[in-house]
């Protein structure tokens, strides 16, 4: 039924891309996309000689890590074949409470934070799982929730301003050996992690089932509602865990603080080539995902590009890509 | 060799997937007025080529004539308005939209559809319904229908009466003659070949993407094209193999490994109990839709019932889940399986599966012993895995055999097998029987409904009818010839009381 547009679509992307990009992408994804983030990298220097050094890839890095974690979290929901779109109000409201509770010593503020995500997590999980609610619809409904809480809390409260403590700071915006970014300690840790589960665990099989078809998965004896709930749980806990980095790079607790990475957080999951009906794709390509976006996102400021550009552009890379993997799908 | 000019013929035609050489040099002429058979064991080649024909896929070498013509189809449309329509072996109908939706989305004239479901047997058909909503067999219908309105030459039916009962393949080889009649042709795919022996004028015999020959008549030369489908040396192995079945003596005290107790499920279910002892196959025959796919999702733990008992093991279940089932040893081979299979992953991810209902698995996979288990199922039921990187891309009957492989590398007790060989090759289908009987001889117990009726006696100890979702004879396995089914089937015979 699709098969006009689909051909059209894709002699598109095969027009600009070229055939044998495409058919790369289809048998060795990671290569792919890793050849299109150098051919970034290199479209940088040519733009700005110079550009390219050993400190400005250890800021690509400080800078994606945030990112590649919301995006992990985004990752493991959308091979169910679902979407959070609560993540950056989590965010967000886990560095604000953090600031907040900051008096109680960084160790209990830093669990304020992730018990947002915690919270958050299990009310998608519980709306999504047990009473089938729409992913896309839940995740909203509880993303504005948490955001319109967190005005009402900031105006309440008179006692204890934001504040980010050293240790959120050093973490968020810190090098180490000369030039490693703090946060890739938390980042690369769960990385491994998350390609691993995904890989070979039974937990990370059951995501890529769900993903596929969920009858199935009931039929077989799972009760998909457990895989869910643990699932959305934990991409809160991750969303959390980037506001915590996020706010330590930035070192002021806003209440739009983490807004502007809801996209990219689905934009580096598409392009990494998961599919936004679920049942394909991993974390390795989310990865490249997030730092193609950030690479892109400097060469644009390098560029003084204006917001509407960069959008424009944006919105033209996903659907390219996107594009390009429904070919495999043939 | 014949005077009659050819309303169809493939010559040679070749197609690969990637690595995988689905067809090699796979050549069929049809002639107007014929009821052409297209035979092969699954994974053969006949759904590809028969995707050729009709324009879903290019061919990599070869060539297709329409009435001596060369002609190459981009499209299923184009196909068709050179007269060649396919029904295709998967349901071509989306699940979220009406049949009008439907018919309205291929183009197709509703009024001719409609008049043709008619005179298919179906009058009064709702067509605001959902496709979602209507049972298996009703679809194959609807697509028939819709291919018929476009009044092709040439009609080609991919394994469309492998999910019929008996009662509406008798409707579609009506239908076939007539159309044969009307100076049509009819390409004619099924692993059943006693409908393949009455129905067809000759049968083209594929393997292994190859023509291995062609029969001037399919009646009386049923040997001819099982040595032509699986090769000689196989066929007269299959042939001489021994018929597995051997009634077990059981123990009148014996403790039944499942019994259903008056088994209620409005409207399907009405009153069903009979009890399944370990060591035995138990033969369901029904027509279409008397309970039967309900009473097994019943037992399965998919579906709610309103009154009665599951007792497996002097155990009373309360079944909510079909994990309870499973866990009470349960497993079932549901009718459909495109519901139980994930498409987009590799062959031992399907088998796996079930594995990681229980939490203790969500760790760390054991590979190795995964590897070992996968392949051993795998080995048992011979499925094809050249293609297996994606489920989606294995022939229909390599399908079916994962969603039994799933089980076998599983383990159960009971065993619930709704229509295990539909769509698998006969071959195999023997094959299946076979691992059926080892399984009961094993000591675990099957329940098995065929829509074939002469398979009851192949594989069952007794078989039970059912007829408007109540039990109307039980009888040993000696007595189930098919007259005889077929006869209680439609409620005529005396209702036999439960007699063991
Ligand atoms: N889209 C595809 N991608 C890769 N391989 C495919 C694809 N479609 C079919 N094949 C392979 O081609 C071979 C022939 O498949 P086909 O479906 O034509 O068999 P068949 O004769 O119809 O079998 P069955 O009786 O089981 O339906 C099989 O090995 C199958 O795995
Ligand atoms: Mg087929």
């Amino acid at each position: 039924m699709s098969e006009p547009s689909k051909t059209i679509f894709s002699r598109v992307v095969v027009g600009i891309t070229g055939s044998g990009f495409v058919s790369l992408l289809r048998t060795r994804t990671i290569v792919a996309l890793i050849l299109l983030l150098l051919a970034l990298v290199a479209g940088i220097q040519l733009a700005r000689p110079g550009t390219v050094n050993a400190i400005w890839i250890s800021n690509m890095m400080l800078f994606a890590a945030p990112l590649g974690i919301v995006a992990a979290g985004q990752t493991l929901v959308m091979l169910t074949g679902g979407i959070d779109l609560s993540v950056a109000s989590v965010a967000t409201a886990s560095a604000y409470l953090m600031a907040t509770h900051s008096g109680l010593g960084v160790a209990l503020a830093i669990l304020y934070g992730l018990g947002v995500g915690f919270v958050v997590g299990l009310i998608n999980g519980t709306g999504v799982a047990l009473l089938r609610v729409q992913p896309l619809v839940m995740t909203l409904g509880t993303g504005l929730m948490t955001e319109g809480m967190l005005v009402v809390y900031s105006q309440k409260k008179i006692g204890e301003a934001p504040r980010v403590p050293q240790f959120i700071e050093d973490l968020g915006a810190g090098k180490f050996l000369g030039g490693i970014p703090n946060d890739l300690i938390v980042w690369v840790p769960i990385a491994i992690i998350l390609i691993f589960v995904l890989r070979r665990t039974g937990f990370g099989r059951l995501l890529y089932a769900i993903g596929d078809n969920s009858k199935a998965c009931t039929l077989a004896g799972i009760r998909v509602w457990r895989i869910l709930l643990l699932n959305y749980v934990t991409c809160g806990i991750l969303a959390a865990v980037a506001g915590l980095i996020i706010v330590g790079g930035t070192d002021s607790a806003e209440l739009r603080l983490a807004e502007v990475y809801l996209l990219p957080s689905v934009a580096a999951v598409i392009i990494g080539g998961t599919s936004i009906f679920g049942g394909r794709g991993g974390y390795s390509g989310t990865i490249v995902g997030a730092l193609i976006l950030t690479v892109l996102n400097s060469i644009l400021t390098l560029l003084d590009v204006p917001e509407s550009v960069r959008q424009i552009l944006y919105g033209a890379i996903i659907l390219l890509l996107a594009a390009a993997y429904t070919r495999l799908t043939e | 060799m014949s005077e009659a000019p050819l309303l169809l013929e493939a010559r040679d035609v070749a197609k690969r997937f990637d690595s995988v050489v689905a067809l090699k040099a796979a050549s069929l002429q049809v002639r107007p007025g014929e009821v052409h058979g297209l035979m092969g064991s699954n994974g053969a080649g006949k759904s590809t080529l028969v995707k050729i024909i009709t324009g879903v896929y290019p061919a990599d070498g070869g060539q297709i004539f329409v009435k001596g013509a060369v002609r190459s189809f981009r499209s299923p449309a184009e196909a068709r308005r050179a007269g060649i329509v396919s029904v295709y072996q998967d349901p071509a109908l989306v699940p979220d939209l009406t049949i009008t939706q439907n018919m309205g989305l291929a183009g197709a004239p509703v009024d001719a559809v409609r008049k043709w479901l008619a005179e298919l047997g179906v009058a009064r058909l709702d067509f605001s319904l959902l496709v979602r909503d209507l049972p298996d067999p009703t679809l194959r219908l609807i697509d028939l229908a819709r291919a018929l309105a476009w009044e092709p030459a040439v009609l080609l039916l991919d394994e469309i009466t492998a999910s019929l009962p008996a009662d509406l393949s008798e409707q579609i080889y009506a239908m076939v003659k007539r159309w044969r009649e009307r100076g049509n042709a009819v390409i004619f795919i099924s692993h059943r070949m006693a409908e393949v022996s009455a129905l067809c004028d000759r049968a083209t015999v594929l393997r292994d993407g190859v023509t291995a020959g062609v029969t001037e008549r399919a009646q009386g030369s049923e040997e001819r094209i099982v040595a032509l489908m699986l090769g000689a040396e196989t066929a007269r192995a299959v042939a001489s193999a021994p018929s597995t079945r051997a009634t077990r003596q059981r123990a009148d005290d014996a403790q039944p490994a499942l019994e259903v107790r008056g088994l209620r499920c409005a409207p399907q279910v009405n009153d069903v109990s009979f009890k399944l002892y370990p060591g035995e196959v138990l033969g369901i025959a029904a027509l279409e839709g008397q309970g039967q796919e309900e009473l097994f999702d019943c037992i399965a733990g998919s579906r709610r019932f309103d009154e009665g008992a599951i007792v497996a093991r002097g155990k009373e279940l309360r079944l909510r889940h079909p994990a309870d089932a499973i866990a009470a040893g349960i497993v079932l081979v549901p009718a459909n399986r495109l519901v139980a299979l994930l498409q987009q992953r590799p062959i031992p991810e399907n088998i796996a599966l079930p594995a990681f209902g229980r939490i203790r698995n969500w760790g760390p996979i054991r590979i190795r012993e995964e590897r070992t288990r996968v392949a051993s199922a795998i080995g048992r039921l011979q499925i094809d895995t050249r293609a297996g990187s994606e489920l989606r891309r294995l022939s229909g009957g390599n399908q079916q055999k994962v969603v039994i492989a799933r089980w076998l590398a599983s383990g159960f007790d009971i065993l619930l097998c709704f229509d295990p060989t539909r769509g698998i090759d006969i071959g195999t289908k023997r094959q299946i029987y076979a691992l059926v009987r080892e399984i009961a001889a094993a000591g675990s117990a099957v329940l098995l409904f065929t829509s074939e009726l002469p398979e009851i006696p192949l594989a069952c100890d007794r078989a039970v009818v059912l007829f408007g979702g109540r039990v109307v004879a039980e009888m040993p396995v000696s007595e189930a010839d098919e007259a005889t089914l077929l006869r209680s089937a439609h409620g005529l015979a005396p209702s036999v009381e439960a007699s063991s």
